[in-house]
């Protein structure tokens, strides 16, 4: 069957020119050392714009600085130490080996392409293997209170979809800690004037000069003041855009504006359609549900997943015997059990919430039992590792997790598409590099627990402030640029204009209504489960969502004023323009792979079927203003980890 | 049920604020605290009128941007964030009265929303280990007792809300402080410059115009994250040293 | 604002900040004050449990009492001229106060900087000793100039006698207003020494988890012996126990 959708072009392939050929273990090695490198007396003469603050962003700003480069920061919340990294719980994954288990860097490499269903880049993939074992030595250097043993040396534990322990946590607060040690980091940079930094400001609009990015356009939130900022090189590192799903696992100013302003502006947008839905997240309790709350994965080493074996059985979980009970986990899938991947464990809780086996109010929900935990280690053990998530738990559900098994539901946590990069890290704007979750480089269709900790740092620690040299060191003398420039103007005018479209409709319908709705169309098509029939529907459904929202939305108050309904408005135009490429992409790919579910392509017994022969290539996306989208492939080949059908069974 | 709120209202820094009052219906028990505030905006930004302005991201309890004054206190009856204050506190027909943070060192920005860059300064002026990318040893070089581990990461987990300086009669950060003070000075990271972390926090804290310690406890109750009192003794005794040994 | 794209006068690194060091910058800081109340209030404290025992002699007698007072003035002797002992003391005692009393209204002042604007909805905070803090200081200090004038300079007390302690006290304790005054600020001293003590005690970084405990229990049981022994005085003459 060939494709039949007209909604796109075929443009010429897209190739990853960075990464040098030779052995895998030796490709990082190799382009470090081809790489070109700016004197250091130079550095402080080039400015480098860093967009956002999280574990890629900050620590990105931190390590240019202190390589002498001048850094210019910005970040929308408060305070550069309030990025979503920060909610991160569960761990970090390095393959230090320090268990004496079986790890080694290759390990984890495979694990992640594995994982990863075989869509990401073996180069890139290898890379990160190898740096995990850094981060972690630069982290514990920085302070971060990784937990310990009594011997004093660090804890490790393993963590879903892998068989060794390899992943490094600070409690359920991992993430809050090494996201804090790359604010210290970072703050240590401003105090010394090297970073410039520009927290409540947010990004709206990229500027690109003579086909190189060189510059920003902002937003201060608090005054409204738009400006426009220049640089030699940008760097984006605003995260995912799971928020296109209006529930998610996301802040709740986590936005896609940054990213797809930059797609807009010429850099390809890679695989929109992977989005990883993360299964153990409270669920929703009702309308008024803003957000959901996720679970730390690492609940599913001790806990056991279960449902009642018959349908609509509504009895309290204590009061249903044992033999009645479907641990479909452990069932399905013997050997990882409660542990297999993400997108795995995920799938198989809506299939048997379908089944009408689901527990908890709406029957959306499994049960997370640590009965068999508590019995097995004792109270104060599962408290002193789960403490803080079963008191998490308690609060927003008001129910005790030691007594009563806890109720979980997947929903949508991570983007692992995004901005398509090169090795480099850098987009398809020369001098837009895009790091952290931003891009799409590492986790291909789906990716493992405790790696987004180990790629955003190793993007931001190790892998751009040695790439982004290369870049700055060819591009040595940049032609000067300021406000007056005419790209620079364009890009200025532009926002203006749509932030005052924003306020002029004065229509009826807040929002939040218009989010809501994109969202729950997001979810029911381009979610857990998706169909060509659906995908259809939803992008028949998203023009006209958008076409509505221009008429109707209503934004109160001024652009010259902190206007929290004008940031939310500004952010929806975006989601709701990013959520068609998402179907789209989830259209064109026919097969199914980790987070992405094609119902048309699975195994006899309801696994993802991949399709090698006709998708085993990143699906790189150009805008195309006024046309359908070019959809570029780059082909992956996988020389060292040869795909197979992943079986966790 | 039904509630009536009394939101503190004010347009900008420069421009005087007051109490105003607002009647809710339909709130759910299982809303969260910001969740009800959401339906209030719903309705305000359909009236035409101007939504309440207030601080919040993650609404997990972690990112620390959330910072009301409820009923009298930071983050509200219940010892957590706003964010993950339920409705369940509240009965039917209640009064609630809702805040911004006061303390000269957070002015308010607009409505319930507050500028806390004097916490950055604070970090800023030592809160950090100077360790720049690439220059650690292996992580497993120097051991740290657990005892250690666990004191550290007690510290460590203060999410720089706010909250002890806005339930503090004398608006001091010195718990805020003394966590970030704490966590590194008892690390052997953070030897190396334990006396001039201190010295120089301290320093930056009474800078932005912070109050005075008298040890009333107010902090320690509203912490979010449980910093418990006794931080504030670890850190006078370490500024105290400090300045016993600080060759400089 | 826009920033120039190559900035011609590159950033340089900010120099350390300088922060006064020495006795400025001990004075200078906030916690350094409160360890100069710690220290002087530590002293005080010190006297009183000295003064209090001092003062339990007058129910040994008018020659034990007297004899004490007299002792008082020829303590130290002879390495030490008559009187000097008690000099030496008396300007401790007034650093003390000075420097407690310093710290203390620029501490207040600072405080009260710091949080201009109060909450609408009103709650009690903290605990009665911790609110009473500042008008008890106000409170000690009047008292200790009306208790000079009273016992020491014999200023405002009728029918004093010079090296009569024991009738002067008597004296004093005969009238309505010395007994008001007096057991008024003895439970202010009580208060202010519940939780001045183990303020001191997180001033001074003795505290911690494990002594959180040990250091109440001690700040409570010193307020109580102190305001028990103090009051027992004028309790005594009241009752004619002693007359």
């Amino acid at each position: 069957m060939t494709s039949s959708y007209t909604a796109y072009t075929v443009g010429a392939p897209l190739a990853d020119t960075k990464a040098p050929a030779g052995p895998v273990a030796e490709r990082w090695d190799t382009r470090r050392f081809e790489a070109k490198l700016v004197n250091p007396a130079n550095r402080r003469k080039h400015t480098v714009i860093v967009v956002g603050t999280g574990l890629a962003g900050g620590a990105a700003g931190a390590t240019l600085a202190e390589q002498g480069y001048h850094v210019v920061q910005f970040c929308y919340q408060d305070s550069p130490r309030r990025a979503h990294s920060i909610a991160a719980q569960g761990g970090i994954n390095a393959a230090k080996n320090y268990r004496n288990d079986g790890d080694s860097i290759h390990r984890l490499f495979y694990d992640t392409v594995k994982g990863g269903d075989f869509r990401a880049r073996e180069s890139n993939v290898h890379r990160l293997a190898q740096i995990s074992v850094e981060i972690i030595d630069q982290c514990v250097a920085q302070g971060v209170p990784f937990a310990r043993e009594y011997g004093g040396l660090l804890d490790t534990r393993s963590f879903g979809g892998v068989q060794v322990s390899r992943t490094f946590y600070a409690r359920g607060q991992t993430g809050q800690q090494l996201l804090l040690g790359a604010y210290q980091a970072l703050s240590r940079q401003i105090a010394a004037g090297t970073v410039e930094m520009h927290a409540r400001t947010e990004m709206l609009d990229l500027i690109v000069v003579d086909g190189k990015a060189r510059g920003i356009v902002a937003r201060d939130l608090v005054t409204g003041e738009i400006s426009s900022h220049f640089a030699d090189a940008v760097v984006l590192a605003t995260g995912g855009y799971g928020n296109v799903f209006y529930l998610s696992t996301n802040a709740m100013n986590s936005n896609a504006t940054a990213v797809w302003r930059a797609h807009r502006r010429g850099a390809y947008f890679a695989n929109p359609c992977f989005t990883q839905i993360h299964p153990t997240c409270i669920p929703r309790t009702g309308d008024h549900q803003s957000k959901l709350t996720l679970m730390s994965e690492s609940l599913r080493n001790d806990g056991r997943i279960w449902v009642p074996k018959a349908r609509g059985d509504d009895r309290p979980a204590r009061e249903i015997p044992e033999e009645e009970r479907d641990y479909y986990l452990e069932r399905i899938y013997p050997s990882f059990g409660n542990l297999v991947p993400r997108d795995i464990a995920s799938r198989a809780a809506k299939n048997v919430c379908d089944e009408g086996r689901g527990v908890g109010p709406g029957g959306q929900g499994v049960y997370l039992d640590f009965a068999d935990a508590i019995a097995r280690m004792g109270r104060a053990k599962v408290e002193e590792k789960y403490g803080n998530l079963f008191d998490m738990y308690a609060r927003i559900t008001a129910e005790d997790p030691y007594e009563t098994p806890m109720r979980i539901y997947p929903a949508v946590h991570y983007t692992m598409g995004g901005l398509w990069v090169d090795y480099d890290l850098q987009t398809t704007v020369p001098g837009l590099f895009a790091i952290g979750e931003a891009n799409f480089s590492d986790h291909g269709a789906n990716r493992l627990g405790a790696s987004a900790l180990m790629q955003g740092l190793a993007d931001g620690y190790f892998v751009l402030p040695s790439t982004i040299n290369d870049y700055l060191a060819r591009n040595a003398r940049p032609e000067p640029v300021d406000a007056s420039h005419p790209a620079a103007e364009s890009a200025l005018r532009e926002t203006r204009r749509r932030i005052e479209r924003l306020l002029a409709v004065d229509g009826d319908r807040t929002p939040d209504s218009f989010h809501r709705e994109l969202g729950e169309l997001m979810w029911e098509y381009c979610g857990m489960a998706r169909t060509e029939e659906g995908l259809r529907k939803a992008l028949g459904r998203i023009p006209e969502i958008r076409e509505e929202f221009w008429r109707r939305i209503k934004v109160p108050g001024s652009g010259e004023e902190f206007n929290q309904s004008l940031e939310k408005a500004n952010r929806i135009v975006d989601y709701l323009e990013l959520a068609e490429l998402m179907c789209l992409d989830a259209l064109h790919r026919e097969e199914s792979c980790g987070g992405h579910f094609r119902e048309e392509s699975q195994t006899p017994d309801g696994e993802a079927a991949r399709d090698d022969e006709r998708f085993a290539y990143a699906a790189a996306w150009e805008f195309a203003p006024g046309a359908a989208p070019v959809l570029h492939k780059e082909d992956l080949v996988f020389e060292y980890v040869h795909p197979t059908q992943r079986s966790y069974a | 049920m039904r509630l009536t709120l009394r939101v503190w209202r004010q347009k900008n820094p420069h421009t005087p604020g007051q109490m105003a009052t607002y009647d809710v219906d339909n709130i759910s028990a299982d809303m969260s605290f910001l969740e009800m505030l959401d339906t209030l905006n719903e309705e305000l930004i359909l009236r035409g009128d101007d939504p309440v302005a207030f601080d919040h991201d993650c609404r997990e309890g972690i990112c620390g941007a959330c910072s009301l004054v409820i009923n009298g206190d930071a983050h509200g009856p219940e010892r957590t964030t706003t964010c993950q204050l339920h409705m369940r506190s509240f009965s039917d027909g209640d009064t609630i009265d809702v805040e911004p943070w006061r303390a000269s060192a957070f002015p308010v920005v607009k409505d319930l929303v507050v500028d806390r860059s004097s916490f950055d300064r604070i970090i800023q002026a030592g809160g950090y280990v100077s360790v720049p990318t690439g220059a650690a040893p292996d992580a497993h070089a120097t051991p740290v007792p657990k005892a250690d581990a666990d004191f550290a990461f007690e510290h460590a987990e203060c999410i720089g809300c706010g909250a002890c300086v806005a339930a503090c009669p004398n608006g001091s950060a010195m718990l805020f402080t003394s966590a970030k003070v704490n966590h590194l000075n008892v690390l052997p990271q953070g030897a190396p410059e334990r006396e001039t972390r201190v010295l120089d926090m301290v320093a930056q804290m009474d800078d932005e115009g912070f109050g005075g310690c008298t040890l009333a406890g107010e902090c320690a109750t509203a912490c979010p994250k449980g910093i418990p009192l006794p931080s504030i003794a670890a850190m006078n005794k370490e500024w105290l040293r400090a300045n016993r040994k600080a060759k400089r | 604002m826009a920033l120039a794209s190559r900035q011609d006068t590159a950033p340089s690194r900010k120099p350390p900040v300088r922060r006064p060091t020495g006795l400025r910058g001990f004075w200078g800081s906030t916690v350094g004050k409160k360890t100069v109340m710690a220290v002087s209030g530590l002293i005080m404290l010190g006297y009183l449990v000295a003064h209090m025992i001092g003062n339990l002699k007058i129910f040994f007698g008018t020659d034990e009492f007297n004899g004490y007072a007299h002792w008082l003035r020829t303590m130290g002797e002879p390495v030490l001229h008559y009187e000097w002992a008690l000099w030496i003391v008396r300007v401790l005692l007034l650093a003390a106060v000075v420097g407690h009393a310093a710290a203390a209204y620029q501490l207040s002042r600072r405080d009260l900087r710091a949080r201009p604007v109060a909450y609408a909805h009103k709650r009690r905070r903290a605990s009665y000793a911790t609110r009473t803090m500042r008008w008890g200081g106000i409170i000690l200090l009047l008292f200790i100039v009306w208790h000079l004038l009273d016992l020491t300079t014999l200023t405002v007390n009728e029918n004093a006698q010079a090296g009569r302690p024991y009738e002067n006290v008597v004296a004093t304790f005969s009238t309505w207003y010395g007994n008001t005054i007096y057991v008024v600020a003895m439970l202010a001293v009580g208060l202010h020494i519940r939780h001045g003590f183990w303020s001191a005690a997180q001033t001074l970084g003795v505290g911690n988890a494990t002594r959180e405990r040990f250091l109440k229990v001690t700040a409570n049981l010193l307020a109580l012996v102190l305001t028990v022994g103090f009051l027992s005085v004028p309790v005594a003459v009241m009752t004619g126990l002693v007359g």
